[in-house]
This record gives C-alpha cells, structure tokens and sequence, in this order.
C-alpha cells in the first residue's frame, strides 16, 4: 500500500489556491490517485478530453460545474467526439432537445481552453503525441492507438476524469505510465495465416476483435506479422482490441516502437499464457462481429475511428464513377479536419457523386442520428459491428471497404469470401 | 448458516441486496441502459437483466471510457447497481461512484473481492455489506 506523496504544488492546488475548478479537479484526481494506489501524480504534457460525448444531464452537469468555477486546461487538450454533428445536426433525426445538451456540454469543454477538434483520432491530427511522452487520454480506442503505435503513456482514462488531469496538468503515476507495467503478458502467434489474409484490410479489425476478447486487460503480443500495415490498419486493430476487452496496449514485434524484438515486448520475461491465431480463430472471430442475418440492407456507415485522409482517398477510388442503390444509405463520419483535407484533394467530390452523406464532429454511436427505418446497417469498423447491437438496437454485417461499396450498390448484403473459405 | 467474505472496500457504505453475478467484464456504454438500468450488451450473459438496486459482481469493466458516464447518469437517475463488487479496484466504477459524491454527495457503495470468494458467488443471494465484510445468507 502507498501513501500518496503530494508536492507543494499539488497541495496549493487541492488547498483551493489556484480557484475552485482547479481544487474541483484536484479533489478528484487526489482521491482516485488514493484508490488507485499511486504514490504520486506526475506531470503530462497533454490530455484528450472523452467527457465530451453527452449522454446526459449528469455528464452535462459536471461540465457546466467546472466551467462555472472558471475552470481552464493547463496542457494542449484536444477534445474528443460530441453529441452532434455541430452544424449538420438538423439533417438527420436528432431530436432538439438532445442538439441543445449536446451542444451546451460542447460550449462547456471549449470553454476550458482547449482545441475544439471533436474528434476519436486525435492521433492523425498535429495533437499527436510523442514516444514516451507523459499524457492524460480518453477514448478507448484513442488511447490504444497512443501507448501502442505511438508509444505515448497514458494508463486507460475513463470520461470525467481526462478532464481533471488538463486541468490539473498532473495525473496519477500508475498503470501504463510506468515502464515496468507496459510488459507484454499473452503471447498471440500467427499460425499458418496466409499473407493474402494479412494483406487483406478486415485481417487488423478481426484481429483486434479476437485479441480483445482473449486478453481482456492482459497487455498482448502479437508475433509472426509478415506484412508491415499502414497505420489505418493499426487504428482498426486497436479500437476493435479496445470493444471486445480491455487493451489499452499492444505489442506487434516488428512492427511497434516498444517490440522491437520479442524479447524487448516482453521485457525480457516469459509470457504468462500464449495464444495461437489460426484460421479457424479468426474464422470465429469474423462470424461474431456479423450478428445480421440474409442480405437486407438500409444503410453503409463507416468512420469508427473517424475516417483518415488516406481512408477518404481509398474511398473516392473505390466510388468513382459508381452510385449507390436508392434503397440504401451510405454515411461517412470523420473530423472537420481529415474532411477539408478530403475536399481540398478532391477525394470528396467522388464519394458526394456516388450518393454518401458525411457526418462531422461525432458518430452513429453518440448522437441518435440514425432514422427509426433505418435498421439494418453494414461497416468495416469492428467497434461500429460490436456496439450498433446494444447501443443503437440495430443489426449489423461486417465486411471490408470493397464489400461495403459493392453493397451499397446492388442495395443488398455482398461479402467477398474467396480468402475466408475453409 | 451464514458466510461472511472479507472485502477489500473502495468505496465505502453498508448496503444489502439482491445479487447479480456474472464473470464476464460488462462495459456500461453499450451495455448498461441508465434509463431503466437493464444490461443491454446483447453478448453478455446478463443482457436482459435489470441490475438497478441489485448487488452487481462483475469483474471489472470492459472496454469504452465511457463507462465511467453511463453508471454516473445512472446513479442520478436511481437506475445504479445498489452496489458493485469486483475482483479487482476497477477505476471506472470508482470514479463514477466519487463523482456522484462531488456533484450529488450521492456515492455507491464498491467493493473488491479474492478471485476464489468471487467464484463462489451466485446470483439471488440476499447479501449484507457491512464495514468492509459481505454476509451471505444461505
């Protein structure tokens, strides 16, 4: 058991010398700091605030609390995805009273001084972090991006909390903050899995989804990948690795900054449980991100993580000259950013022609956008596939980018399977 | 007969309740609705349930960072989990349980427990918290 050790600092600040947002806050991060066994609160570099997303009136409450007090972030803080797509909301079925909590919470945390980027991946915007920099991050799969493909600290910041760690510019030096506890534990080796599977783009989603489910909040290993992915294909695997468990950190040997063998993954310690990634397992692990059954389809979303520049790019090559079937939507959601750039290189136009919406600034998953018609939807984001069921009472099909198109064309289900037969 | 389990308290408060056990981690967004307080992960062993005012034993919670949101709203709305045991301090469920007690002085009692006591858990047990040790009622 630690005690927590508090600098002068630290305890001006939870003495209410620096305002009553910044003592607020203190009282927080000093009590969960205490549950969590920290011995003292480190300093951050920055934060990404998930406390944006309005789910209601307490989460608003606490928002409007702090901002009252004056409360302003001490560290760049990008903030993550809203409640509604600030400027489009009105085009889809978001009822007003929820655009008017939705948007209040958003003037609430813009008010704090921080970089209204409304965004789930702040890491492909110039927030990025830095490898081994100290940061405070919500957002689940924001945070599994940072520890693993960016090799950033941040240990697995629940929404209300990022908030008090920007304000504070401290946060509690536990968990993956701590070199010794970034070790690998579950040691995943690719069996037998043919290069054209893990050249293929849903190969990192299914991946992901298995990984989750198996590790829960064990920190794996993945051994035997024989092509380098781009980092889409990383940002996949870790939002599908951050629905299905509890990762908030991944090691790829060859491929993340922190394995660059597998002995360094590990740390030099042998792993703790091991896992072979077969076919059959990944099989199984596709079967379970399609909970839909037969070929009805009402709408294509895709976006979860928002959609990269490199995403709008693949996309508006996909769609060139096609056009969706009547029947079917097709939405799009990413960030004000990515989607200027994508107008800017013409990447958008393409994909307007070909009949898809854009959504900016949230997702189908945290604005009730979606028409009560709407029932049936096809994604290639393994969070969009594991949490539409219970949060949005939608069935859903997985598939890859080209199956999504090729779907919204013909107005039915299509899923290319040559790679996935047995 | 009576058996008594010694917890580790992360969250203080005496409570009693009605159990409900599961040992899969349960993410409460998408998985906990805070209007009605019925499990909605439809891959969850407890979809279906209502955990409101029930003693909730899970191991911890899975996945989003919204969790922490979701048992916040419930918590205002009375639709929380009357108390929560884990096997594990789950900073999540902390969290939302010391939020609740800034902004509402409104905490929920949250407990953890040895992996082999959380074992030994069933659903529909009437059980007793109190200072820190869980009295089941056989």
């Amino acid at each position: 058991m630690n005690q927590l050790h508090l600098n002068q600092e630290d305890q001006a600040m939870l003495n209410g010398e620096q305002g009553p947002a910044v003592q607020m806050a203190m009282q927080i991060l000093v009590r969960m700091a205490e549950i969590a066994n920290a011995a003292e609160l480190i300093d951050i570099a920055g934060a990404h605030i998930d406390s944006t997303v309005y789910i209601g009136e307490a989460g608003l409450e606490y928002a409007e609390k702090l901002a009252s007090l004056g409360a302003k972030v001490k560290v760049p803080t990008s903030l993550n995805v809203s409640g509604m797509d600030e400027h489009h909301w009105q085009e889809w079925a978001v009822p007003r009273e929820w655009a008017e909590k939705a948007h209040r919470q958003m003037v609430a945390y813009q008010s704090m001084g921080t970089i209204p980027m409304w965004t789930c991946a702040p890491y492909q915007t110039d927030m990025r972090p830095k490898f081994g920099q100290q940061i405070a991050w919500g957002e689940s799969n924001a945070i599994s991006f940072a520890n693993s493909v960016i090799g950033a600290r941040t240990e697995r910041y629940p929404d209300l909390f990022d908030i008090c760690c920007a304000i504070t510019g401290r946060a509690p030096a536990i968990g993956l903050h701590l070199t010794e506890n970034r070790a690998g534990k579950i040691l995943f080796t690719l069996k037998d899995i043919p290069l054209e599977v893990q050249q293929s783009e849903e190969f990192y989603p299914i991946l992901g989804h298995l990984l989750g489910k198996i590790a829960l909040d064990q920190i794996p290993v993945i051994d035997g990948i024989q092509f380098m992915p781009d980092e889409d294909r990383l940002k996949a695997l870790c939002a599908a690795a951050a629905s299905s468990g509890v990762v908030a950190l991944i090691h790829i040997v060859g491929v993340t900054p922190e394995a660059p063998t597998l002995s360094a993954a590990f740390q030099g310690h042998a792993p703790a449980q091991f896992f072979d990634v077969s076919m059959p397992t990944l099989r199984q692990a596709r079967r379970e991100l399609t909970q839909a059954e037969g070929e009805e389809l009402d709408m294509v979303v895709l976006g979860s993580p928002h959609f990269s520049i490199a995403e709008y790019k693949q996309l508006s090559a996909l769609v060139k000259g096609k056009e969706k079937h009547t029947s079917v939507k097709f939405l799009v959601t990413s960030s004000r950013i990515m989607t200027e750039a994508a107008k800017r290189f013409g990447f958008l136009e393409d994909i307007q022609r070909f009949g898809a919406q854009v959504t900016l600034d949230t997702c189908i998953l945290t604005t009730p956008m979606l028409p009560a018609e709407i029932k049936r939807l096809m994604t290639n984001s393994a969070k969009f596939a594991y949490y539409s069921p219970g949060l949005l009472n939608r069935e859903v099909t997985f598939g890859n980018l080209i199956d999504c198109v090729n779907s919204a064309v013909a107005g039915k289900v299509i899923r290319d399977e040559t790679i996935w037969k047995e | 007969m009576e058996r008594i389990i010694q917890a580790k308290t992360v969250v203080a408060g005496n409570v009693d309740g009605i159990t409900l056990v599961s040992n899969e981690p349960l993410s409460f967004w998408g998985g906990y609705d805070w209007k009605t307080g019925e499990i909605i992960d439809r891959r969850h062993s407890l979809s279906g349930q209502i955990a409101a005012q029930r003693i909730l034993c899970i191991p911890f919670a899975r996945g989003s960072s919204t969790t922490t949101a979701v048992l916040l709203e419930a918590i205002r709305n009375k639709t929380a989990p009357a108390a929560i045991i884990t096997t594990e301090t789950d900073f999540f469920f902390a969290l939302a349980s010391v939020v609740a007690d800034v902004l509402y002085q409104t905490p929920i009692p949250l407990f953890a427990i040895a992996q082999s006591d959380f074992d030994a858990l069933a659903s529909e047990l009437f059980i007793l918290i109190q200072d820190g040790k869980i009295h089941i009622k056989a």
